[in-house]
């Protein structure tokens, strides 16, 4: 028996309901899109008529192999589809038709990057690798929506989502905490937004999760399991990150108060109470559902080729880790940084690897992306593609401050002419701020003048600190705007450096 | 115009549509009329839009006078199974849990008859969802055969062969899933048609179990199969177990030269199933025949072959696993939440409890039957023994007809054991009437087609069918061996005196 706060460690494993980017349903043509009036988008094969029949949408095989590959799983040569039979009302044909023993992916892995360990060094991005149990294609059912207000507990159903394809993928226990399955979750996001599998809403439903939640304590060199728990209805990744923190705090009351390890409790499946932050009892069970799979005989089982294969691993390669790569090894940026842009989306990156192709420097650029053109986004409230910057001006007026053409203020009002006036060009922009460049002549005497009144200044260069002569662009600006910082700096030192 | 066997051919009826002798509307309103004559006798069809039927028939007549070309079935009147979805009208499936469903579209074989000029004339009776060998256990009651209303008209596409063997229509469709099409005709004294699975689409016939189910004719020739197939078949992209081949010139291969027609039977190699022939269950007369017709092809010059079919005795055991499995899970749309009938009973207060007592209610004893013996056989720790079992056997029954076909162009035997039985005879053990499926099976299950025509009557004046079953896709061949028979034999198709009876 334990009686006190015993070693324990969680186990974490989830199944990921991706909803795929397809322009229709898995088994119709009905179109997929989100927020249509109810039932708008059904005919006689999702709504399960008499004599309908099923015919499958092969982009999905598409996108489900573009996944396999990008999960690194096994391809299968043979994959079928098998029919769930349960009954619910959102389900209308009285089963799901789903992938059972052959599922068209196999094993694979999601390399999640985890806070680096005290004796590692801070820059290291350090990975734990989460392995998979399987990913099929399955379809989706509809919505049933409860009417409370009516008073007679009044249900309607809407079916415009029933049949919408779903890459379900299987992960094994290999989380050990509520911050590395929502790490999980995030990363399997941007895997499968990158990618074009899915569009990866959260609100919209595109991306939910189940996670089966145990304890395993620790007792005289062995482990106690607790009876795992499946969370069901975890529609974000706080929902994920809240839902296995309560579950497992719960676990843990439980255990010290039952003893009850895994197979001397029923199974239990809860749902996630957002809300109430809280899981909930749904279903309590001595043994599993039997949902009687069987091979559908209405579709015809698929065998992918070479070529299909092929493809798949082509269109998989530029995944989020590819750019991780890209940004922090080849342009030398901060991994936090680069992990900022990375998460802004593919869209983002390509962007800033546009205006970096375009002869922008990658570490000014990283810091022009997370200071003014991500607040831009934000402000506007719009994607990277209605930027009105394009990479080629960006590159421009990066090079422009490098050329110490202007100094950084003046490139930002500059940049800010451009997002008002996205036919200026950056040249006009910058005149069109009255910078005039000033004779050389003009402000070597402006600078011996300056130094005549400040000797201070040169006893300090002289005594070796260089960075003195900083004090003087104030004065400089004062007297002529148009003075570039950095040559009346440079000729001040240089001046400096003659008197001796 | 009184119906007699010769009104009833569809290449007759085609001429004298084109030269003027006979109007649609005509054809239709004796139809029509005999329909409400004789109808009410065998309860072949259940439901029929006259108004529909006639408004087309006008249309044709419209188009005939103006001498255009039209497709071969213009202007004639097909019945048509009521487990095919039709727009017009209700898709009942003989059951109470579709008594009142309308489907929102036509079958792809609906929409094919359509195609080629065919007037929809009503839909037939048949065993609730294709689940049975007697058309009994339908809501409407049970269909009569018309060569004597005692005895059954075989099934579950009853209905269907006693319309056309009544003379009520040239030409129906049924579906046949187990037998379905061919041990009705053989019981009505006509022709039927089951194609090769997938030869034609099941989009918009009911499922039963899918990969058994397949939409077939009935007619009085074999010429006249020849020429509704030829409407009804080809490819289908909304049926995914469809095949793509195309599809041969049907008629054509029934060669009408009789030079011909010796030359090429004379090619053929005929495979006898002996242990059908021998079969201690089957009736003497039925033996009789068989054996008579095969001497017929022998002296046609036909090469006879006896052939073994080391499983068959497992088709029976196989179907009634295979069938069920399919159909418990095909029929669990049903459930009274999105259409069809609910229960409305003070037991139905829950969600589970209504859906429980909609199907309880909903659904016929043999229906109830074959959905538990489908969801047990399904059942976690039986599947293996019962399903995984039945489909490796059905993989040596194929690899039968493989081997078979390797030797033949044919199989002949008989279509059924006996000629029809009577009415109530068989319904309430299931058994006995499962076993009338014995010899039809085999074709489902390994998907050939085949079919079956009169050969015989018996001394009870009850018609005798023979079981023709030929390769994957064979059926020109098929066919023509079995117009070939029918040539040599002089076959005149007949329908019961009775329903000649001229119009009063
Ligand atoms: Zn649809």
């Amino acid at each position: 028996m334990i009686n006190s706060a015993a070693d324990y460690r969680i186990v974490i494993g989830l199944e990921v309901h991706v909803q795929l980017k397809t322009q229709t349903k898995l088994f119709c043509r009905c179109s997929t899109r989100f927020g249509q009036p109810p039932n708008s988008q059904v005919c006689p094969v999702c709504l399960g008529l008499p004599g309908a029949l099923p015919v499958l949408n092969a982009h999905a095989i598409e996108l489900a192999c573009r996944a396999g590959a990008a999960l690194n799983s096994q391809l299968a040569d043979f994959t079928k589809w098998d029919r769930k039979n349960y009954f619910y009302p959102d389900l209308p044909k009285g089963y799901q038709t789903s992938q059972y023993d052959l599922p068209i992916c196999s094993a694979g892995h999601v390399d999640i990057p985890i806070a680096p360990s005290v004796n590692q060094p801070e820059s290291q991005n350090v990975y734990k690798r989460i392995r998979l149990v399987r990913a099929h294609l399955e379809e989706d059912a509809g919505k049933s929506m409860h009417d409370e207000h009516s008073g007679r507990a009044d249900s309607k159903i809407d079916l415009n989502r029933a049949g919408t394809p779903l890459l379900e993928i299987v992960s094994e226990p290999d989380l050990s905490s509520a911050e590395e399955a929502k790490t999980f979750l995030s990363e399997l996001r941007l895997l499968m937004v990158y990618l074009g599998i899915s569009d990866g809403n959260m609100q919209e439903g595109s991306l939910r999760a189940d996670a089966n939640v145990n304890l395993h304590f620790a007792k005289e060199g062995q482990f106690i399991a607790t009876p795992i728990v499946e969370v069901k209805n975890l529609n974000s990744f706080r929902s994920v990150e809240r839902a296995i923190e309560f579950e497992t705090a719960r676990q843990y009351t439980e255990f010290l108060r039952t003893g009850l390890a895994k197979g001397q409790a029923p199974k239990q499946t809860r749902g996630w109470n957002d809300a109430l932050g809280q899981t909930e009892l749904q279903r309590e069970k001595e043994e599993e559902a039997d949902y009687r799979y069987f091979p559908c005989p209405d579709l015809v089982p698929v065998r992918l080729t070479d070529a299909q294969k092929q493809t798949a691993h082509e269109q998989s390669a530029a995944t989020p880790s590819h750019y991780r790569m890209q940004l922090i090894d080849e342009h030398d940026l901060k991994s936090t940084d680069a992990e900022i842009l990375i998460q802004q989306g593919k869209p983002v990156v390509e962007y800033f690897l546009h205006c970096i192709a375009a002869g922008a420097n990658p570490k000014r650029m990283s810091a022009w992306m997370l200071q003014d053109v991500l607040r831009t986004l934000n402000d506007r409230s719009i994607g990277i593609e209605l930027y009105p910057v394009s990479p080629k001006s960006m590159a421009q007026l990066l090079t422009a401050i490098e050329s110490a053409k202007v100094d950084t203020s003046q490139a930002k009002q500059a940049l800010a002419k451009l997002l008002e006036d996205p036919n200026l060009t950056v040249d006009a922009a910058i005149d069109s701020l009255g910078i005039v460049r000033v004779d050389a002549n003009e402000l070597e005497s402006l600078c011996k003048e300056l130094l005549a009144k400040n000797a201070d200044v040169i006893d300090k260069v002289k005594a070796g600190n260089t960075k003195a002569v900083a004090a003087l662009v104030g004065q400089a600006k004062k007297k002529n705007r148009n003075a570039d910082p950095r040559s009346v700096q440079e000729i001040c030192l240089k001046l400096i450096a003659d008197m001796q | 115009m009184n119906i007699t066997p010769q009104t009833l051919s569809l290449t007759a009826l085609g001429k004298q549509l084109r030269s003027g002798a006979l109007t649609s509307r005509r054809l239709i309103e004796t139809h029509l009329d005999s329909v409400q004559r004789f109808n009410p006798s065998i309860n072949a069809i259940v439901s029929i839009d006259a108004d529909r039927a006639l408004a087309q028939a006008d249309h044709w007549d419209q188009q005939f006078a103006l001498g255009r070309s039209l497709p071969a079935l213009a202007g004639i009147p097909i019945a048509v199974k009521d487990n095919l979805c039709t727009k017009s009208g209700t898709t009942t499936c003989g059951s109470r849990m579709l008594r009142d469903f309308h489907s929102p579209y036509d079958a792809h074989v609906i929409e094919k008859l359509h195609e080629h000029g065919a007037i929809l004339f009503g839909k037939t009776n048949l065993d609730e969802f294709a689940m049975g060998g007697s058309t009994e256990t339908s809501i409407f009651g049970p269909s009569h055969n018309p060569w004597d209303p005692d005895r059954t008209c075989g099934g579950s596409s009853g209905g269907s062969a006693a319309a056309v063997a009544a003379g009520l229509v040239p030409a129906s469709l049924g579906t046949d899933t187990g037998g379905s099409i061919r041990q009705p005709a053989a019981f009505c004294g006509v022709c039927g048609l089951k194609p090769t699975y997938g030869r034609v689409s099941r989009w918009g016939l009911v499922s039963y179990a899918s990969s058994l189910d397949v939409a077939g004719v009935f007619a009085h020739s074999v010429e006249d199969l020849a020429i509704v197939l030829q409407a009804i078949a080809g490819h289908d992209p909304r049926d995914s177990t469809c095949l793509p081949h195309e599809v041969p010139d049907y008629l054509s291969t029934i060669d009408q030269s009789s030079v011909r027609q010796t030359e090429n039977i004379r090619s053929t190699r005929i495979g006898v199933i002996r242990d059908q022939i021998e079969s201690p269950g089957l009736d003497e007369q039925v033996r009789r025949s068989l054996k008579d017709a095969i001497e017929t092809y022998r002296k046609l010059g036909a090469q006879i072959v006896d052939i073994e079919m080391p499983h068959s005795k497992y088709c029976i055991a196989t179907y009634y696993i295979i069938a069920p499995c399919e159909a418990s899970s095909n029929l669990a749309r049903y459930d009274g939440v999105h259409y069809g009938f609910r229960s409305k009973g003070p037991e139905a207060s829950t969600l589970d409890r209504m859906i429980q007592q909609t199907r309880s209610e909903g659904f016929g004893p043999e229906v109830r039957r074959r959905i538990l013996l489908g969801t047990y056989a399904l059942s976690a720790g039986y599947y293996d023994a019962y399903y995984l079992q039945a489909l490796r056997v059905r993989r040596l029954i194929r690899q039968d007809y493989d081997d078979a076909f390797a030797q033949v162009d044919a199989l002949l035997g008989p279509t059924t054991p006996q000629p029809a039985f009577r009415l109530g005879e068989k319904i309430n053990d299931p058994i006995q009437l499962y076993l009338q499926d014995l010899f039809t099976v085999g074709a489902n299950l390994a998907g050939v087609p085949a079919l079956s025509i009169p050969i015989a009557q018996s001394s009870d004046r009850l018609p005798i069918g023979m079981q023709l079953q030929a390769p994957p896709l064979g059926e020109a061949k098929l066919l023509a061996i079995a117009a070939a028979y029918h040539r040599s034999v002089e076959h005149q198709p007949t329908i019961p005196a009775a329903f000649q009876a001229p119009q009063s």
